[in-house]
């Protein structure tokens, strides 16, 4: 699994790509790792624009740094998920986890309008 | 094997509807007659019928307790929960308290709501019936005992008149007992517990209920995913959602409905039922879950259906 990351002022945008299973939890935890215990980062925003599912597995990824940036008072918010896979969050109960925005501009600018503004830049 | 019957479906501790739940449900039911009358017991049965499980009936509140009919005149159960109170009650109203049966009695481990049934297990204390408890616990005699000694307890746990046997079944193992072949396998649990696959005229029955998964070890999975393969049912401890299970349940010995399902899938696995309900959730709240977790398996499905059911104080599933 390929995870682009970018980063918005204190903010590190990771966007996943296809299918977060078995076989995919090791690299999606590999690719988040770095940025939760960076200071520098404020927040994680996951932007799940093209994920088309996460399991179980790769829900636990997602509580793990869940747990490691609030032990920091940092973020991790998800954003733009498609239909199917907010189900999964509302059956999992892991909307209740992390916060959930519609859109990733709309987290942005929730989170830290600077942020928001250098993603508008480009 | 031929059905599954269900005494107590609740995990941890036995729980009750209050008033205020009963009122609840009955506001509920009339608010849905709409102004309807009913001529008949017949037509009112029909009109309840149309109700949601969750207005019309309730999952109950005892804790773990499931009897499996295989077909002999020996009864086969698992766990000694409040659940065996009831089931003790109906075995005898069912031949009498005159005719002496073999109970075969297995018990996944040793926790309180596991076997606080037994003290108040009518067919124990009958002379000529014969109790055969199963477990891989080494302290299974211990603890049965000390629930009934003194001061936690009136009845000493020898003044039981039937013939008690103790049998230990090696984990990780599978035994001809009772006529079937039962398999053993070691799950997590604070003080370990086992689970117990029944399989007899081609027939195959999980019983797994205190296991946590942990999801880091897809060796552990595979090995749930054997314990389970091709399962007619798989009776699963689904007591927390998968969020509550990984942070501030964790280590608390429970799974989730959403493992459930990928384990039972991973297995394919004809019917999951959800069981030990995590007591503090209500009807409406169960049969919610009972939908989302439907629904989770609609999502992953890639192969045949897998029927999916929550298990209530009553239920019957004939296999």
């Amino acid at each position: 699994m390929q995870i682009a990351s970018r980063r918005y002022d204190t903010i590190v945008v990771a966007t996943p790509v296809g299918r977060i299973d078995q076989a995919a939890a090791a690299p999606f935890e590999r690719a988040l790792s770095p940025h939760l215990a960076d200071d520098n980062v404020e927040a994680l925003v996951l932007d799940f624009g093209g994920v088309e599912y996460i399991s179980s597995i790769g829900l636990r990824v997602l509580m793990v740094a869940s747990k490691a940036l609030r032990k920091r008072k940092a973020r991790i918010a998800v954003a733009a998920m498609r239909p199917v896979v907010a189900e999964i969050f509302k059956i999992s109960r892991f909307d209740a986890v992390v916060e959930v925005f519609p859109s990733l501009r709309g987290a942005l600018g929730v989170l830290s309008p600077v942020a928001r503004d250098a993603y508008d830049a480009g | 094997m031929r059905c599954i019957r269900f005494w107590g479906t609740r995990g941890s501790l036995p729980v009750a509807l209050t008033t205020y739940d009963v009122r609840a449900k009955l506001a509920a039911a009339l608010r849905a007659t709409a102004g309807r009358t009913f001529d008949s017991d017949a037509s009112l049965d029909a009109y309840l019928d149309t109700l949601p499980f969750e207005v019309a009936g309730t999952f109950g509140g005892h804790t773990a307790c499931v009897e499996l009919e295989t077909g002999d005149a020996d009864y086969v159960i698992c766990d000694l929960g409040s659940g065996l109170r009831p089931f003790g009650q109906a075995a005898i109203a069912r031949h009498g308290p005159a005719s002496p049966r073999t109970y075969h009695l297995f018990v996944s481990h040793l926790h309180w709501d596991h076997i606080m049934g037994l003290p108040f297990f009518v067919p124990a204390y009958v002379p000529g019936n014969r109790l055969v408890f199963y477990g891989a616990h080494t302290e299974l005699e211990a603890a049965l005992r000390r629930q009934m000694d003194p001061p936690s307890f009136p009845v000493p746990f020898s003044t039981f008149g039937a013939t008690i046997e103790f049998v230990h079944l090696e984990p990780g193992r599978t035994h001809a007992v009772a006529g079937m072949q039962v398999t053993v396998k070691h799950q997590h649990h604070t003080g370990d517990s086992y689970g117990y696959r029944f399989e007899k005229d081609g027939r195959a029955v999980v019983y797994s209920t205190d296991s946590e998964h942990k999801l880091t070890n897809p060796a552990e999975s595979a090995e749930f995913a054997a314990f389970f393969r091709d399962a007619d049912v798989v009776i699963f401890d689904a007591m927390y959602s998968l969020a509550e299970a990984t942070s501030v349940k964790a280590d608390w010995g429970h799974s989730s409905n959403i493992v459930g399902v990928e384990l039972c899938q991973l297995a394919q696995v004809k019917h999951l039922c959800l069981f030990h309900h995590e007591p503090a959730l209500a009807d409406a709240a169960l049969a919610a879950v009972l939908a989302e977790t439907r629904r989770y398996e609609q999502i992953t499905r890639s192969g045949p259906p897998m029927q999916v059911s929550s298990a209530w104080d009553g239920l019957e599933l004939r296999l």
